[in-house]
């Protein structure tokens, strides 16, 4: 690695660390504008206006929302997510659990859509125009042009209704065996690969069109290549780049599709849990899941970005 | 004599630019478009039963002779409400979308010409809003101050111009490096004359494909968020909220559940159809 | 079978954007013969390179061969199947591309990739085919031509890779080598290079070519016949010798007679001294932060003076590079000069137009290389022709109406032209449109960047023609930037050399045989010939081209 390089994805890190800074400035100031004071809200209508007035000085309520967003990043970066308002739980706790939940859902559908994204993506390329190609691409715009919570239906409708070989729901906590890992994966798994698949073939394909339409692959056309040769010698490096790049956003995509799926199958993670801290204003809970969000999000895009920068042979 | 026959030639080849020659699958899709904006528009009129009124004994009713599309959770006709739902649906998207682009696209061009440090601000704040994902976005401004319609577009419209402010600023900045634009700036023309007659002529195309696209989004999130709960609150409903009403008839497969659906898919496939079939020189996006 | 390559009664059609089709190759037959190079010559879009590809069988993605045979060694091309086309590629006929730069590979090393074919048809082993790749490599003089190969595509410069190029071409001994424009992208100080190193390879190995080329001055040196081409069809054709004494056709002299010197007429030159109209001091320009001295971190010009009279005209040429371009936008203000005094027509102007008054900006206009990005493809003629005079003349409709008439004359346009847009003009057609642009300020001084170098030699010519009459009826001054000597010295009384961002001589031309400099020696003597000789005649000294060529 020379130093262009590095210089280039050290300026990429700090540009992901300012945004966190703005986001987290967002997501602090937007929950803070939830209406109604907290501390009486938290206390109920019998409260002694005095019992009001000591939570808000407890919970540093009176102080102005600058010295208030400070005390919590200071706590963020200490691990300390305060306090939950509902249950009274430390929310770094009630966190932990569900994060894991809903990695381990994003993991398995990582692992399932990503290479059959790819060799879709490739091969339509590869036989662009052709029938099969035509029945990707339509295929493709069909399932980005419907809501996520369409296809969970969809797939209930024909696999759990239908078919009746999977269960409609998903409790994480009654694993016994790997068959009722598999039904309560299935359905979730199914749902999220269908978003972010067709994210990632779309992608894949026009990036490794891209590269086939370059010069180069024409030489190597005038040289006498195979057409596997100048896809895979050829074109295929050349469109790395943009693959992986393609493979990290659509991978983000994951985060939207993630808070649909957990609330329709009532899957217990984070994002379920976040759904439900709005419903009850808990406000620590929302900001902290929020801030796991974005972080999650950006820290795939400047995967995407740093991977790009890396993988651009004239800056060897 | 040769006048007009240049002139018919220029008429044809704005008519080009502006997108109104397409193939079939193209037709189709605008005709379906324009079937759902008549609905929206007078949907008080034709729907055969009041919205809010329980017509039906039966809840979760198959499709009958009298309820074309069966009857919800509580009786009452689905094609009235799908009906009436377009009006949510369609109209917040497209009041959400038109600001959306137009606050975008303005902010873009103005940053691609002006350059320096505006442009920087302007790129690294959208960019940070634009890595909140969407949902969480609306779902933390939703939670906060309350769901209401004009939140609701102002809502969806925010979470939308990042994407268009940097879809219509990577077009400006093409086109603010051709000679046309230093000729403009050294003859001394302002910044205004610049955006208006030199750069948005030609990016006006790729603008409206991207409009479009960005209104399926809006659908996607407007119809996320109510079939959270988060979007159009009762006694008023959209597509989305229509499926979150009626989501307990999915175990039975009921139409009260598809239809609304259907309705939703039929908008954004018909729009994705359109786009996808628009001539090549629109469809250009340099994303 | 005498001919290595027959070709008869080619048809090639193409589809267009609106799916219509046309034919673009019209029935062409041509004849190679072993060991023969054929030059195929003629403007853009005359097919040529249609025709050459189609020697391999292939037709651009839009295109299909419709009719006729091209025969190679024997095999109809039109005829056989993709894998059979796929075996005569790269072991009977080989491509050397316009531009080899974006023809390698970016993200495989050049030996890799110039002993591709090798390894593609299994003619030899890895390394037996590295061993032959150096060699050619020396043969084509290359620099450091043991390891030159172990670099990536990006670290070799233009020249290079145009010879590497070559390389990858005659690896696997082929009996025809098609060479698609391949020195059109290069400097004329680098083209000589290249251009022996081609030749001499092709006369050792005996190998046919066919030469696709737009420039009768670099076919002469290289080529046996010449086929000259027009909108698909073929005009006339003959031995080299014959083309250029005795040529038949009409568009074959008019090509040739754009090789004619047409130097200006010494009345302008008898002249005193004019008063200066623009005059440069010390002027410094680049890109990049300024340092602390104020200077820009990439000098692009440095130190330049220069003089225009009134009713003259400067010449200012150089190579890529040289600055050339910088110094016509630090003067038009577009790229404002770190140091330097421009004064023009007696009063000093701001160094950023944003200081310049709307008159200042109003008198000296430029004209940009590139017809296409230099008009607005969104609106029509008359709208481009409009705006100057709204805006600097605050004309009304039916006046500013009559002025564009009048404009559209000047530069011999037919006025019917102006509700068309840019798109529906020819290169031609559009450079003068924005030349158009420029006369509707009513300037004193125009600055021409480059403006003939993207057309076709014949329209070339004409629009030279057509400057000069403009200068005779408006009293006019340019400033003619090119690196082509043969367009400035038809139209200039002064010449300016530039090299590496600084003047390296004035030259006048009743001197212009005669230059100084020794870069200008370099650069005058590289300029090509029509004369078939001149390439195995020129002798240029080696330290001058050591010292000035970046290859």
């Amino acid at each position: 690695m020379n130093n262009r390089v590095l210089s280039l994805v050290l300026s990429r890190l700090l540009i992901a660390v300012i945004t966190l800074v703005i986001v987290s400035f967002a997501v602090f100031f937007a929950t803070t504008l939830l209406p109604g004071d907290t501390a009486s809200i938290l206390l109920g209508q019998a409260a002694t206006p005095e019992a009001v007035e000591g939570l808000r000085k407890a919970m540093h309520l009176d102080e102005p929302a600058i010295f208030r967003f400070l005390r919590w990043i200071v706590g963020l970066l200490q691990g300390d997510l305060g306090i939950s308002y509902a249950n009274e739980m430390p929310v770094a706790d009630l966190i932990g659990g569900r994060f894991v939940n809903t990695l381990q859902l994003a993991g398995v559908t990582a692992l399932f859509s990503v290479p059959i994204a790819l060799t879709l993506g490739i091969t339509s390329a590869m036989l662009r125009g052709s029938p099969y190609d035509r029945i990707v691409t339509v295929l493709t715009i069909g399932v980005i042009s419907v809501p996520e919570f369409m296809i969970a239906t969809s797939a209930v409708l024909i696999f759990a209704v239908y078919l009746k070989w999977l269960p409609a729901l998903s409790f994480a906590n009654e694993v016994t065996s790997l068959t009722d890992l598999l039904r309560i994966y299935a359905m979730p798994v199914i749902t999220l690969s269908f978003v972010i698949s067709a994210q990632m073939i779309r992608m894949t394909r026009a990036a490794v069109i891209e590269t086939l339409n370059t010069p180069y692959v024409e030489m190597a056309l005038l040289k006498g290549a195979s057409r596997p040769r100048m896809v895979f010698r050829h074109a295929l490096p050349n469109a790395l780049g943009p693959i992986v790049n393609a493979v990290a956003l659509s991978l983000s995509y994951l985060l939207g599709g993630v808070i649909i799926v957990e609330t329709i199958f009532n899957y217990p993670g984070i994002a379920k849990l976040m759904v439900d801290a709005v419903s009850t204003r808990d406000l620590p809970l929302i900001q902290s899941c929020a801030m796991v969000f974005c972080l999650g999000y950006l820290l795939l895009i400047t995967t995407a970005d740093i991977i790009a920068i890396l993988s651009n042979p004239r800056l060897r | 004599m040769t006048m007009t026959h240049s002139e018919t030639k220029s008429a044809r080849i704005s008519g080009t630019r502006l997108g109104y020659r397409f193939n079939i699958v193209g037709m189709v899709g605008l005709s379906i478009i324009l079937f759902w904006a008549l609905v929206a528009i007078f949907a008080p009129l034709i729907i055969p039963y009041p919205v809010g009124e329980i017509v039906d004994l039966d809840y979760f009713g198959p499709m009958s002779r009298d309820f074309w599309l069966g009857s919800d959770y509580l009786g009452r006709d689905m094609l009235s409400r799908i009906l009436m739902g377009a009006r949510y649906t369609v109209g917040i998207s497209l009041a959400a979308v038109t600001i959306a682009c137009f606050s975008g696209v303005v902010l873009g061009m103005i940053a691609a010409v002006a350059g320096g440090w505006l442009d920087t601000i302007l790129s690294r704040l959208l960019d940070a809003l634009n890595s909140i994902p969407s949902k969480l976005f609306g779902l933390v401004v939703v939670a906060a101050v309350g769901s209401s319609i004009p939140v609701l577009i102002l809502t969806l419209s925010v979470v939308y111009i990042p994407g268009a402010y940097r879809f219509a600023r990577a077009l400006a900045v093409n086109i603010n490096a051709m000679d046309f634009i230093t000729v403009a700036r050294i003859r001394g023309e302002s910044t205004l004359y610049l955006i208006r007659s030199e750069i948005l002529p030609n990016i006006i195309g790729p603008v409206l494909a991207d409009l479009g696209i960005r209104f399926v989004f809006i659908v996607l999130l407007l119809s996320g968020l109510s079939f959270l709960g988060l979007g159009v609150q009762p006694p008023y409903a959209d597509w989305g909220a229509l499926v979150r009403e009626n989501i307990g008839a999915l175990p039975f497969g009921a139409p009260a559940v598809i239809f609304p659906s259907f309705a939703i898919a039929s908008l954004t496939i018909s729009v994705n159809l359109l786009i996808d079939n628009l001539p090549q020189k629109i469809r250009d996006r340099s994303e | 079978m005498v001919n290595l390559v027959e070709i008869r009664d080619l048809k090639v059609e193409a589809t267009t954007d609106s799916g219509r089709k046309v034919e673009i190759i019209k029935g062409v037959s041509l004849d190679v013969a072993e060991g023969e190079i054929v030059a195929l010559i003629g403007e853009s879009g005359s097919g040529k390179t249609t025709i050459a590809l189609t020697l391999m069988g292939y037709a651009r993605p839009g295109c299909r061969i419709s009719g006729g045979s091209v025969s190679v060694a024997g095999n109809d091309l039109v005829t056989l199947t993709e894998k059979q086309r796929a075996k005569v590629r790269g072991t009977e006929v080989t491509y050397v591309p316009q531009s080899a730069a974006a023809a390698f590979n970016p993200a495989a090393t050049i030996m890799d990739q110039v002993i591709e074919i090798t390894r593609i048809h299994g003619l030899m082993p890895v390394v037996e085919a590295r061993a032959r790749a150096v060699e050619l490599f020396r043969a084509l003089s290359l620099p450091e031509p043991e390891t030159i190969g172990s670099r990536y595509p990006h670290q070799v410069s233009g020249g290079q890779l145009q010879r590497l190029s070559a390389a990858m071409a005659l690896i696997g001994d082929p009996k025809l080598v098609i060479f698609d424009e391949p020195t059109t992208a290069l400097d004329v100080t680098t083209q000589i290079e290249v251009l022996r190193a081609f030749k001499s390879v092709m006369k050792k190995g005996g190998i046919a070519g066919v030469y696709v080329s737009h420039d009768l001055a670099v076919v002469a040196q290289i080529a046996d016949h010449i086929v000259v081409l027009k909108a698909g069809e073929v005009q006339e054709a003959g031995t080299t010798e014959e083309i250029l004494s005795n040529a038949k056709h009409p568009y074959t002299r008019e090509l040739l007679s754009a090789f004619e010197p047409k130097p200006r007429e010494a009345a302008d030159a008898a002249e005193s001294a004019p008063a200066p109209l623009l005059k440069i001091e010390n002027l410094v320009a680049g890109y990049g932060a300024s340092k602390c001295d104020g200077l820009p971190l990439v000098r692009a010009v440095e130190d330049v003076s220069l003089k225009v009279g009134k009713g003259r005209n400067l010449g200012i040429i150089g190579e890529s590079g040289c600055g050339k371009s910088t110094l016509a936008r630090a003067i038009a203000g577009i790229l404002p000069a770190a140091v330097g005094k421009i004064v023009f027509d007696g009063k000093e102007l701001g160094r950023s137009a944003r200081e310049r008054t709307r008159d200042q900006l109003r008198e000296m206009q430029i004209v940009f290389q590139y017809a296409d990005t230099a008009l607005n493809p969104a609106k029509s003629v008359e709208d481009i022709l409009d705006r100057p005079l709204v805006f600097y003349h605050g004309m009304n409709a039916r006046a500013r109406s009559l002025r564009i008439d009048e404009l559209l004359d000047m530069v011999r346009l037919p006025r019917n032209l102006r509700h068309r847009r840019p798109g529906e003009l020819s290169g031609g057609q559009k450079q003068r449109v924005n030349f158009a642009r420029a006369l509707a300020a009513d300037p004193k001084l125009i600055l021409c960047d480059e403006i003939t170098s993207a057309l076709d030699t014949v329209v070339a010519a004409a629009v030279i023609e057509l400057l000069k009459e403009l200068q005779r009826e408006l009293g006019l001054s340019y400033i003619f930037i090119s690196h082509d000597l043969s367009v400035v010295e038809a139209i200039c009384d002064e010449i300016v050399v530039m090299y590496g961002g600084r003047k390296v001589e004035d030259i006048t031309p009743a001197r212009i045989n005669a230059p100084h400099h020794p870069y200008s020696q370099l650069l005058f003597s590289s300029v090509p010939k029509l004369d078939p000789a001149w390439l195995d005649g020129l002798e240029q000294d080696p330290e001058l081209v050591r010292a000035y060529c970046r290859r």
